[in-house]
């Protein structure tokens, strides 16, 4: 049970087509993630799927049954958003029971499910609070509770940690990612936090303008991104992009080399370059190099602590073998 | 930054606002004062104000000449009937215009608030044959129909507002729960806006019960509320001034005093939605 198929979906809204024909296939216990800068369609995506919107045309079908006209609760989904959505006049136990309340499930199975649910989200102290009581954490978590009540056939989450600190965010994306693995459901997240795709997915769907640009795992993404876009979008720091004449050396219109992969060496080296800004980190030092004649600002990452500040002159040799090369359409050279 | 108020300026804008207050509030301290004087004393020249001879008669004689209790229940049930009704009716309308707008929303509104535009008089004539033909006139039932139309357009407009401030994902959300529509509307936009409807339900019913164009025109006996108690003191015959007041007294205490115990509800909801 989950298994989602897009097919030949769009999506317009007036005359303006968001989202052009797609296909996309999420597999049955899946953790899928969209990702995309913002305004790329993955949320419309995400509600088309939750049937919050009206596909303009095409199917979308759920575990093999076609769910296009189906509305919201009867396809089998639940849904995490970005603002909680909580009942904001019921305690945190009748609004993780609301779903069942609303399948007439009979109170002793629902107290059951709840204080299950509860129990597994450590939401045992709060069960009779109100929304407005709890932290951001606490909110999401409830969130996710009235979700995995229902024991649904996928979950769909909007960008669900957008509105939590950093600290939190870290720790409720192990949550989510420890609860994908007890329970084995599909999951389809959303997020432009590319950091949140590589650490959750076992799938990322990365979206530009509605159109898919490369579906892979992480790694797959990470070593060999399809076009710039990608190349450009997956990876922290970003990664280098150099054309001209230092690309045309290559054979390629563009070459892309990542931070991690450009070494620092004593004396001249391949590029050289004097410092802009040093971050130290501790564990990683991130350098932004001007001056390298190669017309663009190169960030670099050393492992450890590297003692150049400002303005120090530096070498740098990119490491040919983890180059990328992509040809004057934007498109991978193999 | 807060902005810093002199004493001198304090002042003075606490008695600007208190001279209102009392100017608004003058007329009916006037009218409450007279309905304790005899009707010589109502009409003395100049004006006495606290130093006549304190009497109940005029409430005798009032409660005696006519059935207050008759008159304070049709006003009940017509400003009540009226607002429930108009209640019901307005918050499916005021849900789909808040939450599934179409092109022309905007303008329904708009039309909608025109007609309260329009001179009550001008309707006065069709309305009383639609009544005639229909056997409404001086009948609760028909009252209450005219009140609700008639006040529709504000019931509307203060749902509207009120609804809009809720955020549509708490709505989808119980879509995604397997709400269907009456129990989205039912167990989650009420009940969250209940601030919202209360103080509109109030709002309403004030206005119902203050209304006196219809309720004097399409009523005799039967269904005459407390408008028409006060109306039938202001006799041709010559004006009995304490008496007016008396009646007007008694007509006004009730919703006075709703008023005075909800005032914090009647603010907070007025105010609803203007500060986030």
């Amino acid at each position: 049970m989950g298994q989602i198929e897009l097919k030949q979906v769009t999506k317009s809204f007036g005359n303006t087509q968001v989202i052009p024909p797609l296909d996309l296939t999420i597999h049955e216990g899946e953790f899928t993630v969209f990702v995309g800068p913002s305004g790329c369609g993955k949320s419309t995506l995400l509600r088309l799927i939750a049937g919050l919107e009206d596909i303009s045309s095409g199917h979308i079908e759920i575990d093999g049954t076609d769910a296009t006209s189906l509305v919201p609760a009867k396809r089998g989904l639940a849904m995490v958003f970005q603002s909680y959505a909580l009942y904001p006049h019921m305690s945190v136990r009748k609004n993780i029971a609301f779903p069942l309340k609303m399948a007439k499930m009979d109170q002793a199975e629902i107290d059951k499910r709840v204080n299950a649910a509860a129990e597994v989200l450590n939401l045992k102290d709060y069960i009779d609070r109100r929304p407005g009581q709890l932290s951001g954490g606490q909110r999401q978590r409830v969130a996710i509770g009235r979700a995995i009540v229902r024991e649904p056939s996928a979950f769909l989450f909007d960008e669900p940690l957008s509105n939590l600190d950093a600290a939190l965010r870290v720790g409720m994306r192990l949550e989510i990612s420890e609860l994908h693995k007890r329970l084995k459901t599909t999951m389809v997240y959303v997020t432009h936090d590319q950091v949140e795709a590589m650490t959750m997915a076992d799938k990322i769907v990365v979206l530009q303008a509605g159109v898919i640009e490369q579906i892979g795992s992480p790694l797959e993404l990470y070593r060999t991104p399809r076009n710039v876009f990608v190349a450009g979008f997956i990876g922290s720091p970003k990664m280098n992009l150099i054309t001209g004449e230092e690309a045309a050396k290559y054979d390629a219109h563009t070459i892309g080399v990542r931070p991690e992969h450009i070494d620092v060496v004593d004396g001249e080296g391949e590029w050289n370059g004097t410092v802009g800004v040093a971050e130290h980190l501790g564990s990683d030092t991130f350098f932004h190099i001007h001056n390298t004649g190669l017309g663009e600002m190169l960030t670099v990452r050393a492992i450890g602590d590297v003692s150049l500040k400002h303005g120090d002159k530096i070498g740098l040799n990119p490491r040919k073998n983890e180059m990328h090369r992509f040809d004057a359409a934007g498109l991978r050279i193999a | 930054m807060a902005r810093s108020v002199s004493t001198q300026r304090k002042i003075i804008t606490t008695a600007a606002a208190w001279l209102i207050g009392l100017l608004i509030f003058f007329p009916i301290f006037w009218t409450i004062l007279t309905s304790f004087k005899t009707e010589a004393q109502a009409i003395s020249n100049p004006p006495v104000f606290f130093n006549f001879d304190w009497t109940l008669e005029n409430y005798a004689v009032v409660q005696e000449r006519s059935d207050y209790m008759r008159f304070l229940w049709n006003s009940v049930i017509i400003a009540g009937g009226s607002t429930v009704l108009g209640i019901i009716i307005a918050v499916p309308a005021a849900w789909s215009m808040a939450f599934v707008p179409s092109a022309k929303t905007k303008n329904i509104l708009l039309w909608m608030l025109s007609t309260k535009m329009m001179p009550a008089v001008g309707a006065l004539y069709p309305l009383s044959l639609l009544f005639v033909w229909l056997n409404l006139l001086d009948t609760r039932f028909g009252l209450i129909m005219v009140l609700m139309l008639s006040n529709m357009p504000i019931i509307v407009w203060m749902l509207y507002t009120y609804f809009r401030e809720i955020p549509g994902e708490i709505l989808e959300a119980s879509r995604m729960d397997g709400a269907t529509l009456r129990e989205e509307i039912f167990y989650i936009l009420t009940p969250m806006a209940i601030p919202g409807i209360a103080s509109t339900l109030l709002l309403n019913f004030i206005l119902a019960w203050n209304e006196a164009f219809w309720t004097l025109n399409l009523t005799a006996a039967k269904a005459a509320p407390l408008t028409a108690f006060i109306a039938s003191y202001s006799s041709p015959e010559g004006l009995f001034f304490a008496k007016l007041s008396a009646a007007s007294t008694m007509a006004i205490a009730p919703i006075l005093i709703l008023g005075w115990f909800s005032q914090k509800q009647l603010v907070r909801g007025l105010t609803f939605g203007a500060v986030k």
